[in-house]
């Protein structure tokens, strides 16, 4: 078999092809979508989902879900934003600059470790869980920041430049892709999706968590500790939102209590759902979730450019989310084969 | 003891005789803002403070988690239900409050609509206190815009939502601005889009401004988020010598773009004395020392005489604010 035959056996063919499509599309009536610039815009519409998606798809894989990570992400966002805007009041000195980033991951892990500790102990479903836990977490960060925003000036100029510079920039004055660089943040959030693949492709605990969501009956007869992994995967979605979290700060320049995250866990479920990720647990890959979140951000880039009105623009991205799932689901079923019958 | 409580019967009778029921309690004075955690509103919230610092009354600000047309409705009804005696609101919406809004009326509550008004529905609160007088504030962004380009290029400008009613009323008299003042005939409006105050949006809706305009000279965003998430893109791009984005903004998101010379100037007034104003005239009204009536005065300390409008609107300042790098540390909000 040819490799590119069994590239097209593979799930993530479909979502793919819908990339290429809908670039090509969007290219055809706007021909500045097909270019470095705007391979740069996309880029940078994606790592806080793609972060999160990572997380969020080593839950559903366990058969669970996460509806907190949004206001996880907020809370943590808040913590390190009101470090850096007490401290040097507080301690009389100013913290690094990086202490936000293993500040936000810690306080995102135990606020995800709780969830787990929720849903193992009491044997709550994790939707019930993380729905009230989605309103304790943002109200908690209501609590702790007095409902006050923390402004552009107190976000240390190193977090900022995250997202606007890079490992290498091409020179201005270059004859092709002049300026174009990958910022830091992108690279960041492409890293967290290796290592998610290293962890859950290559890893005994990796494995078990496909295992759990395939067959939480079976799982302990075969000697996993259901308990600890179940408690692990909604630590590492919780540490993931962290990360998110100082990535929101980076990237926007601010942090506020009512609208940071917010909406954050339809945007990852969407994109990890998208990618082929199965809601019954047990199914997904890195890649397929990777292009999810990149489809995602192809259509919130486009849907401006292609001059579509804002009041428009919600039901649009709306329809294509559910045309990709019809989409995905058909291709899963029939192979590339099936999309033919799909538009027959 | 017999002497004090003697006294304070005296009071109360005096009081009561003067049919003054207040004396008893102090004034209790609500603001429903638009939504929690947005820093626009801390500024107007701390004058309110103040001012019931000094006049005695008791002040507190609630607000909705999201800013719909619907979500005030349940704050007001417990603001009655507690029995306050001034609901000052940024409605938002014109006509979604109507019902309820007398309700409140109908029980005595004085009803102010403070940053923002109910268009179309006047009647529904018995007065508005605005910032500035709204119709200056299309002309003045577009004199400020036209100043940052030499009144020459294409411009754009970047909303919030396609319904909010303040900024719709901005563009207009924007629109019509551009199109009869010769002044500013070679100024084009290429494209108006919007970012509904999200900064993600925002940053899509600026974006794609860029790359569908190429000629580009200016973009107005007047509201705050939009104004930051337009800034932040030239910045991140590093055009601002080409592209000059102006439009209203806080000084506290807006501070670190000036400095870096990302944006030159961009046009406020003070929240501040919004609250501060709201205070003063409720505070009058109940105590019965001012006239609600159009063509009425008063003094507010700081402020100095303030007038009642047309339709009992009442503005805090003649013009707009424009802030640069010569005057941005003077402002905390």
């Amino acid at each position: 078999m040819s490799a590119l035959g069994t590239l097209f056996r593979r799930r993530e063919a479909g979502i793919l092809v819908m990339i290429v499509l809908f670039c090509l599309f969007v290219g055809l009536q706007k021909p500045q979508f097909l270019t470095l610039n705007q391979l740069r815009i996309i880029l940078l519409l994606t790592p806080l989902i793609m972060i999160g998606a990572m997380g969020q798809m080593m839950v559903l894989v366990a058969r669970h879900v996460d509806l907190s990570i949004g206001s996880i992400l907020g809370f943590s966002a808040m913590v390190s934003g009101m470090l850096y805007r007490f401290d040097e009041t507080a301690f009389g000195f100013n913290v690094p600059w990086w202490t936000g980033i293993p500040l936000s991951v810690l306080v995102g892990a135990i606020l995800g470790f709780a969830n787990g500790m929720l849903v193992q102990l009491f044997r709550l479903p994790a939707i019930i869980v993380t729905l009230g836990t989605m309103s304790l977490y943002r109200g908690l960060t209501f609590i702790i920041s007095d409902a006050k925003q923390i402004d552009r000036q107190w976000i240390p100029t190193e977090i900022k430049g995250l997202s606007s510079t890079s490992i290498f920039t091409v020179p201005k004055d270059f004859p092709i892709a002049g300026g174009f660089n990958i910022p830091w943040i992108v690279m960041i959030a492409f890293g967290v999706a290796i290592l998610t693949h290293l962890f859950l492709a290559h890893t005994r605990i990796g494995r078990q968590i496909y295992a759990i969501g395939s067959n939480p009956v079976a799982a302990p007869l075969r000697g996993i500790n259901v308990a600890r992994v179940t408690v692990l995967v909604f630590t590492i979605s919780g540490a993931l939102s962290g990360l998110a979290g100082i990535m929101y700060a980076s990237r926007w320049g601010f942090v506020n209590p009512s609208n940071t995250g917010f909406g954050f866990e339809f945007q990852v479920i969407a994109a990890v759902v998208i990618g082929g990720v199965s809601i019954n647990g047990g199914v997904g890959t890195v890649l397929g979730t990777v292009l999810g979140v990149l489809l995602l951000g192809c259509v919130a880039a486009a849907l401006p450019l292609l001059g579509i009105p804002g009041t428009s623009q919600a039901a649009i991205y709306g329809a294509v989310i559910l045309v990709a799932l019809l989409i995905d689901r058909t291709v899963r079923q029939q192979g590339i084969v099936g999309l033919k019958r799909v538009r027959a | 003891m017999l002497k004090k409580s003697l006294i304070a019967g005296l009071g109360l009778g005096i009081a009561l005789a003067t049919g003054a029921a207040y004396a008893a309690d102090p004034l209790k004075i609500v603001y429903i803002g638009k939504n929690t955690g947005n820093p626009y509103f801390d500024s107007i919230t701390g004058g309110f403070e103040d001012a019931c610092k000094e006049l005695g009354c008791e002040f507190e600000f609630v607000a909705p988690a999201t800013a719909e047309a619907t979500s005030q409705i349940p704050f007001i009804e417990a603001q009655i239900q507690r029995g306050v005696n001034v609901i000052a609101i940024a409605p938002n919406s014109p006509d979604a409050m109507n019902q309820v809004l007398d309700d409140a009326r109908s029980k005595g509550i004085l009803v102010l609509a403070v940053n923002g008004d109910l268009v179309g529905n006047e009647g529904h609160r018995d007065a508005n206190i605005l910032p500035v007088d709204f119709t200056k504030t299309g002309p003045n962004q577009v004199e400020l815009m036209g100043s940052l380009i030499d009144y020459k290029g294409e411009i754009a400008i970047l909303s919030a939502t396609t319904e909010a009613p303040d900024q719709n009323t901005w563009i207009a008299a924007m629109k019509k601005t551009l199109e009869e003042n010769p002044k500013y005939k070679d100024m084009k409006l290429v494209a108006t889009v919007y970012g509904d105050d999200q900064p993600e949006k925002s940053t899509t809706e600026m974006e794609a401004l860029l790359s569908n305009y190429p000629d580009l000279v200016g973009v107005i965003a007047p509201t705050t988020v939009g104004v930051a998430a337009a800034a932040q893109v030239v910045q991140q791009r590093g055009i601002a010598d080409t592209v000059h984005v102006t439009g209203l903004g806080l000084p506290s998101e807006m501070r670190d773009f000036v400095k870096d010379g990302t944006v030159t100037a961009f046009q406020l007034w003070s929240p501040y004395n919004e609250g501060w104003l709201a205070a003063y005239f409720a505070d009058g009204v109940i105590k019965g020392t001012i006239k609600n009536e159009v063509g009425g005065t008063f003094e507010v300390p700081n402020l100095g005489t303030i007038t009642i409008g047309d339709k009992n609107v009442m503005n805090t300042q003649a013009e707009l604010t424009t802030f640069d790098a010569s005057n941005i540390d003077d402002f905390n909000f």
